[in-house]
C-alpha cells in the first residue's frame, strides 16, 4: 500500500530530521531515492532548487512535492506533509513543557553535541552524491559551481545565486 | 479566539515570506514574536530557541509549536504549525502539478541544468563553514561518518543513533 509507505518514510524522516533542512537532505536521500526509488537524484536536486527559491522549509517543500509525484493525486502530498509534520511537533510539545527539567540535563547536551559532526558528515554526503556526470557535463557547470561557491560565501542570498544560475543556464544551453 | 487568529496569521506570514534556511527565520520570527506580539520576554525566547535546536525537523517548524503551545496550549501549537506550513504547501503543490507539463521546455531545462552545479555550492558552504568551527576531535568523527555513509550506504539514522550514544557514553565515564 503506497499510501501507508508514504506514511512512514516521512515519520522517519521527520523524527530523526535532527539539524534542519541540509542533514535532512541526506535522509531524504537514503529514503526516498536510494530505498524507495520514488524519485530520481536529479529530480531530488530539482527539487532543492525550488525549494530554495520558494518559501518554507526544504523538508516539507520536499515532501509535499514527493507526495504528489508519488501517488498523483492531493491526498499523497497532504499526507506527506502531515507524516513529516508530526513527530518534530509533538516531540517539540515535550520538550517544551519539560522544559525546566530538560534545560541543563548533561546527557541531553551531550547527545545533541556528539550528533553534531554527524550532521556535518550527512551534509557533506548531500553535497557529494550530487558530484556525477548529471550534474557536472562540462565546464560550464564546474564555472557555475565554483561562482556560486563564493558568492555564498562571501554571504550573497542564496536565492539570488539561484536565480543568476538559472538565467545563466538558459542563455548558455 | 483572537489570540489564535494572531497565531495563525503570524506564523503565515513567516512561511509565506522567509526563504532559505532556517537560521535565516529567527530574526524574523524573533521581530514578530518578541517586538511586535510581546508573546515572549527576549532571553526566554532565545533560551526556547536554543532548545528548539536540539529537536529534530526544521528550525521554524519547531518555533511555531513552542511559541503556539506557550501563548494558547496545544491549540495555539497546531493553529502555528498550520499557518506556517500551509503557504509552502499550497506554492510547492503547484509546481508539483504543473512542473511535470513545463519540465519538458527547453527553457526550463536549461534553467535547471545550471541550478544542479548551483545547488552543490549551496549545500557544500554550510557544511565547510561547520567543519572548520568544530574541535578536532568532532572533526575525526565527522569525516568518519562522511567515510561510512559514503561506501557502506546505510541509512543516516544509525550514525546520529551513534552520535547520541557517544555523546551519553562520554558524560557518564567522565562522571565515574
Amino acid at each position: 500500500m503506497i499510501y501507508w509507505q508514504l506514511f512512514l518514510s516521512y515519520l522517519k524522516i521527520g523524527f530523526f530530521g535532527f539539524g534542519g533542512g541540509y542533514p535532512m537532505i541526506t535522509l531524504i536521500h537514503n529514503e526516498i531515492v536510494m530505498q524507495r526509488e520514488w524519485i530520481s537524484q536529479a529530480q531530488l536536486s530539482d527539487i532543492i532548487a525550488i525549494s530554495q527559491m520558494t518559501p518554507g522549509p526544504i523538508a516539507i517543500n520536499c515532501a509535499t512535492y514527493v507526495g504528489f509525484t508519488v501517488t498523483g493525486n492531493i491526498w499523497g502530498s497532504l499526507l506527506a506533509t502531515t507524516a513529516c509534520v508530526l513527530p518534530p511537533l509533538s516531540l517539540m510539545l515535550i520538550l517544551t513543557i519539560f522544559y525546566r527539567k530538560l534545560q541543563n540535563n548533561k546527557y541531553i547536551q551531550a547527545a545533541i553535541s556528539w550528533m553534531r559532526p554527524m550532521l556535518v558528515g550527512m551534509i557533506a554526503v548531500a553535497a557529494i552524491m550530487f558530484l556525477n556526470q548529471e550534474t557536472f557535463f562540462d565546464w560550464s557547470s564546474y564555472a557555475i559551481c565554483i561562482g556560486s561557491f563564493i558568492a555564498v560565501w562571501k554571504k550573497v542570498n542564496p536565492i539570488w545565486v539561484l536565480l543568476i544560475s538559472a538565467l545563466l543556464g538558459i542563455l548558455i544551453y | 479566539m483572537r489570540e489564535l487568529w494572531n497565531l495563525f496569521s503570524c506564523f503565515f506570514k513567516i512561511g509565506a515570506f522567509t526563504f532559505g534556511s532556517g537560521y535565516a527565520m529567527i530574526s524574523l520570527i524573533e521581530r514578530e514574536v518578541v517586538d511586535k506580539h510581546c508573546w515572549f520576554e527576549r532571553e526566554d525566547f532565545l533560551n526556547h530557541f536554543t532548545l528548539a535546536q536540539s529537536a529534530p525537523g526544521p528550525f521554524s517548524l519547531n518555533a511555531a509549536a513552542f511559541v503556539g503551545f506557550r501563548v494558547k496550549g496545544y491549540w495555539g501549537a497546531l493553529v502555528s504549525v498550520l499557518g506556517l506550513v500551509i503557504p509552502s504547501f499550497v506554492i510547492i503543490l503547484l509546481i508539483a502539478m504543473y512542473l511535470t507539463d513545463i519540465r519538458d521546455n527547453e527553457t526550463v531545462n536549461a534553467a535547471f541544468k545550471a541550478l544542479r552545479p548551483c545547488v552543490v555550492a549551496l549545500i557544500a558552504v554550510p557544511c565547510i563553514r561547520m567543519f572548520i568551527k568544530m574541535k578536532w576531535p568532532q572533526m575525526i568523527v565527522a569525516v568518519a561518518a562522511l567515510g561510512i555513509l559514503l561506501v557502506s550506504g546505510i541509512s543516516p539514522i544509525y550514525m546520529l543513533l551513534l552520535g547520541a550514544l557517544l555523546g551519553v557514553a562520554l558524560t557518564y565515564f567522565r562522571k565515574s
